[in-house]
This record gives C-alpha cells, sequence and structure tokens, in this order.
C-alpha cells in the first residue's frame, strides 16, 4: 500500500489508460472515499420513499451509514447514523416511520433532524454542554431533482443543477413517462454484491462491446427459444431483451455513447419501443400510451416516447434507465467489494400491467440469480483478479480515443456507440476529484 | 408459504413416495443432470424463490427466480454453453432436504412442506443456504410431477453475491 501524491496520482490516470492501482489499491479507496464520495452528489433514493414527516429510510453513503428522513416541517434530512454519545447506530431498520431517533445503549433521543431531544442523567455533563452541538452529524447539503433525492457530505461545491447539468434530461425522461407526472418505487430491492472494484459496474453499463461476449449463452439460450409473439406471454419479456443483447456490432456501432464533465453520461438512440418489449401494436402499451397522450397531448406524448436511451450514469454512484424503470445505487464497501441496490419505479397513471412489466425485466437482468446479471457478476470478478496481477501496470481504454467530439451543451460523443470515451470520462472526473485541493 | 392443514392423517405410504420423490429432485441437481430435472415438471409449472420474506404473489414484486416452464428451459439451456462465464464450471452443490410434511392431499395433487439446506461450492468458496420449500406435486400417468416450487431463502432479502445454481 502506497502514499499517493496528487503529481503521482495525475500520472496514473493518462489520457488512453490508467493505472491498475485505481482498481486494485487499498490505499487509494480510502483516498476515494474522502475525495470522491466525501465530495460528490450521491444518489440517496427517491422522495416517495419518505412521504410522510416522520418516514425514513438508512442507505450509506461511500462507507457513511446514513439515516435520510421526512422531518416535521416537511423537509428532508439526512445525518450519519451514529450516536453522538458512544457511537452507535440508532437506527438498524432499512425504511420505517419513528417520532424520534432513540439510541439502544443510553437512550439519548434525537428528533428527525438529527437535533438533540434528550439525554438521560443531563446533569452529569454539568452546566456548559452545548446541546446544539450534540446532535447527528448533518449531512451538510440534501437537494433533489424531480423527486431524485441527492446528498452531498460537502460543505461547499457545485450545485446539485450544475453537478447535473445535461443528464437532468435522462431524469426527465424517466418522469415524463408517467401519465401523472410522478413515479415512485415499487416492486422490492434487488441487493447484489460483487468481489470486484466499484467502477467496474459504472464503466460495464455504457459498454456496447461486452453483450456479445459477456452475455453470449443467454443470447444463445434466448435465440433457441420460440418468437415472442401476440398476446405476450410471461417469458417474452426475458427472451426478448436476452436477445437484444445479440444484436450485431453494427448496431452497437450505430448507437451513441455521450458524456459529461462530471464523469456521467448515458447510452442514447439504443432502440425504439417497437424493436423491444412493449411493443407498439400490444394493447397493453396502446392503452397507456392512450392515457399519456390524454394527460398530456399526443404531441408532447410522441415526444416523451420518442426519447430512445438506455443507461445513464450519474457518477460516482448511479446508474438507471427510463424505459424499464430501473435504478442502481453503487455501495463500495472495500476496493474490491461492491454492493448495488437495485429499485424499479412504477409510472403513476399506468396501466397495472406496466409495472408487471417492469418487474419481470428487473428479474431477467437485474436479478441476483438472472441469466443476465450473473455473468457480469462473474466478469467483474475476473477483472479484479487479473488486475492483481504485477506483470502489467495499464488498463487500456483506447477504444475511439482522439476521435471524440464535443456536442450540445457541455456534452462529449463518442465516435462510435462503442467509444470507451464513458470510461475516460468517468477518469478525467475521477482525476479532478482527487487531486482537488 | 399457504397454511398447514391435514397434518393429522397421512398415509405413510403417500409421504414415502412424496419423499422419495423429493430426494430425487435434488439428486438430480447435485448430479448436474438438469434435462432430467427439467422433466419433472409439468408443462405449466411455475419455479419461485421470492424476494422478499411473506411475499404475496411474483407479478408486482421482483424475485430472485420466478419462472414458467419456458424460462425454466432457456435457464437449463444457458448452463450447457461454452461461454456460460458464470456457471463454467458449475457450482458443486449438496441440496439436504428435510422434515417433509404432507400439508394437503387433494388425491389429484399432493402439497409438501420440506426444508432446504444446501452447500455450494465454486472456484474456492462455499457458501450455505437454508430455505422453507413448498412443492404443488401433481399425479400423472408418468409419476408425480411438479406443478408448483416455492422457495424461500432465509437471506433472500440479504446482500447476496450472484446465484448460477438450482435451488
Amino acid at each position: 500500500m502506497g502514499m499517493f501524491g496528487r503529481e503521482q496520482l495525475a500520472m496514473m490516470v493518462r489520457p488512453d489508460r490508467v493505472h491498475r492501482a485505481l482498481y486494485s489499491d487499498p490505499a487509494i479507496f480510502e483516498l476515494e472515499m474522502q475525495r470522491v464520495f466525501g465530495c460528490a452528489w450521491l444518489l440517496l433514493g427517491h422522495e416517495s420513499q419518505i412521504l410522510s414527516a416522520g418516514d425514513f429510510f438508512t442507505t450509506r453513503m461511500g462507507r457513511e451509514p446514513v439515516i435520510v428522513a421526512r422531518h416535521a416541517d416537511g423537509s428532508v434530512k439526512a445525518m450519519i447514523n451514529r450516536c453522538s454519545h458512544r457511537g452507535t447506530t440508532v437506527c438498524e431498520e432499512a425504511s420505517g416511520h419513528c417520532a424520534e431517533f432513540v439510541c439502544p445503549y443510553h437512550g439519548w433521543t434525537y428528533r428527525t433532524d438529527g437535533s438533540l431531544r434528550f439525554v438521560p442523567l443531563a446533569q452529569g455533563y454539568g452546566p456548559d454542554v452545548e446541546r446544539s452541538k450534540l446532535g447527528l452529524v448533518n449531512v451538510p447539503r440534501v437537494e433533489s431533482y424531480r423527486g431524485f433525492l441527492f446528498a452531498s457530505l460537502a460543505a461547499q461545491g457545485p450545485t446539485l443543477s450544475d453537478f447535473l447539468g445535461p443528464m437532468k434530461t435522462s431524469f426527465d425522461d424517466m418522469v415524463d413517462r408517467a401519465p401523472d407526472g410522478e413515479v415512485e418505487v415499487a416492486g422490492g430491492v434487488f441487493k447484489h454484491a460483487y468481489d470486484g472494484n466499484w467502477k467496474l459496474m459504472l464503466e460495464n453499463h455504457l459498454d456496447g462491446v461486452h453483450p456479445n461476449y459477456v452475455h453470449a449463452s443467454s443470447v444463445q439460450a434466448a435465440r433457441d427459444a420460440p418468437d415472442p409473439a401476440q398476446p405476450e406471454k410471461y417469458a417474452d419479456i426475458a427472451i426478448r431483451q436476452m436477445r437484444q443483447n445479440g444484436a450485431p456490432e453494427a448496431v452497437w456501432e450505430s448507437i451513441g455513447v455521450w458524456t459529461t464533465d462530471f464523469g456521467h453520461g448515458y447510452l442514447g438512440d439504443y432502440h425504439s419501443d417497437s424493436r423491444l418489449v412493449v411493443g407498439m401494436d400490444n394493447p397493453v402499451f396502446a392503452d397507456y400510451r392512450g392515457r399519456l397522450e390524454q394527460k398530456i397531448g399526443k404531441e408532447r406524448a410522441a415526444k416523451v416516447l420518442g426519447v430512445t436511451r438506455w443507461n445513464s450514469i450519474i457518477y460516482p454512484n448511479c446508474s438507471f434507465m427510463g424505459q424499464f424503470r430501473q435504478l442502481r445505487i453503487v455501495h463500495p464497501l472495500a476496493v474490491d467489494r461492491t454492493v448495488v441496490y437495485t429499485y424499479s419505479f412504477r409510472l403513476k397513471g399506468a396501466p397495472e400491467q406496466m409495472f408487471r412489466d417492469t418487474v419481470a425485466f428487473a428479474n431477467v437482468v437485474n436479478g441476483t440469480a438472472s441469466w443476465v446479471l450473473t455473468d457480469d457478476l462473474e466478469v467483474y470478478e475476473r477483472v479484479q483478479k487479473g488486475l492483481a496481477a504485477q506483470a502489467s501496470d495499464w488498463v487500456y481504454l483506447a477504444r475511439g480515443y482522439g476521435r471524440d467530439v464535443d456536442d450540445a451543451e457541455r456534452t462529449r460523443r463518442g465516435a462510435t456507440g462503442t467509444s470507451e470515451l464513458h470510461i475516460r470520462s468517468q477518469f478525467a472526473a475521477w482525476l479532478r476529484y482527487m487531486t482537488a485541493e | 408459504m399457504g397454511a398447514i392443514e391435514n397434518t393429522g392423517a397421512v398415509n405413510d405410504a403417500t409421504l414415502s413416495e412424496a419423499e422419495q420423490f423429493l430426494f430425487r429432485e435434488d439428486w438430480l441437481l447435485d448430479q448436474h443432470r438438469f434435462d432430467e430435472w427439467l422433466d419433472l415438471f409439468t408443462e405449466d409449472a411455475t419455479y419461485w424463490v421470492p424476494l422478499e420474506r411473506d411475499q404475496r404473489d411474483p407479478w408486482n414484486t421482483s424475485s430472485i427466480i420466478f419462472d414458467d416452464r419456458m424460462l425454466l428451459e432457456i435457464r437449463v439451456r444457458q448452463y450447457g454453453h461454452p461461454r456460460a462465464h458464470a456457471r463454467l464450471p458449475s457450482a458443486r452443490t449438496v441440496h439436504q432436504v428435510g422434515n417433509v410434511m404432507i400439508v394437503e392431499d387433494r388425491g389429484n395433487e399432493l402439497r409438501t412442506a420440506s426444508s432446504l439446506v444446501l452447500i455450494e461450492y465454486r472456484k474456492e468458496r462455499q457458501r450455505v443456504f437454508g430455505a422453507s420449500v413448498e412443492h404443488r406435486l401433481r399425479r400423472t400417468p408418468a409419476g408425480l410431477r411438479i406443478a408448483a416450487k416455492r422457495v424461500d431463502l432465509v437471506n433472500s432479502e440479504a446482500e447476496l453475491d450472484g446465484i448460477a445454481f438450482l435451488f
């Protein structure tokens, strides 16, 4: 384990390659927890998880245990889940409702904004104790965009609006699809873990070359199954999605990959609804389209449904997609250990079957035992294993290098859909976080 | 899991028949005889590993696995592919089934409850899983067949590494 100065870090990120230590050195991971996860806006969840005052859920920001709660005044508070007295966690449930958080050890009691309400035997501390300084540590900045809750452990930095920039349109894509203009978390949470670095998942989600190789076995198994037909059967979503991973190279080349200056990015022009699950001749989709048109008009509905964006990455902790309403939050536990939580969302005002399709899609692609995800996890672990080798220091990220172009609104576009631009952009952002004074 | 009924009047022969069937089912999995295992399921069968404790249905909440017969076939077919990375090598398993009870006997269909302890070994790592299992077994001319199987893992809601074997 080495000590890494800023100059040394800068030498480890080259335009078309990075040093393997960025994935494998525990000292670098410790710095990332301070400088990346300790600074950046992190996605925590969604407002629908805490609708009423007293509702809360627990999560992590990097490795920090965090409680996110709706306070009595309606505001959302995020606080470190650690008693100011002896350090006990004051809340162990994944989610729930309470009036206050009571430490199980000595009864210190906190309001839902983290302020200290009660200490037993308070006289034992003498008259000079400043109670206002003994609340739970507040996460200094909490903001939301269209219902998605973000927080930053840094008191200063770019605003959420500036941080998201053009990526707001990916959240818009997710929410605008709801006839009632809102989405809500529903359908359970997959929590899958792997023995690999947290960055590997974010890199993989915009990688258009891997599906034909990593997912070859599920592509073939799905090709051997009968073709989906109307009316849709339960298995058809799985068959279509697995087959889609086997699209020819020309298709992956022709789609687009875009990135922004904070390391975010998305795959666009990936597919239209007619090519995948919710075919235009599907009666459920026709019903849904009708409801959307009724609410927002035909023209606007065509525009909303015309967005063919696939995965979007909000660096450093989130990957999501509007078409099937999936959102993944990355929790780094150690340099070689990561947990990912996958949430599904319901489009309010859409036919019930649309949400059932979301659930079925989640099972196929994001399920812990799914045909697709298991092969991704296997490959992340094999990358991690290979990067322990000392024979070679460099991880090669050159596909499309030198041919990225500036595009509208602070974005860059890869020369083709299979450009590794997104990984280069993630590391450019990484280096800015890691070397900021 | 459904309610446990009829615990009193169980015919020894029926219990023994059901037990032998469940033992054989798990033996086929441990032997990686997946095609023969698949043949134990009826055409309209479902195979369900819920994500949440006391999950009511597989439609409105995700499942670790929820397969109809077609998806089960795709799952078995994936094992045979030369680039099935997470399944090469296939996990070695021991399925230990016990506490078998007949909870309902309708003549043409039996419902059984059992406990499963499963040891999985793959790539220098061994894991242990525990589950409550419910089978709906149908009497067919070819013998008992599985019409529905539900496996409730004790740790279904935990942070789990990938699962590339069958319960």
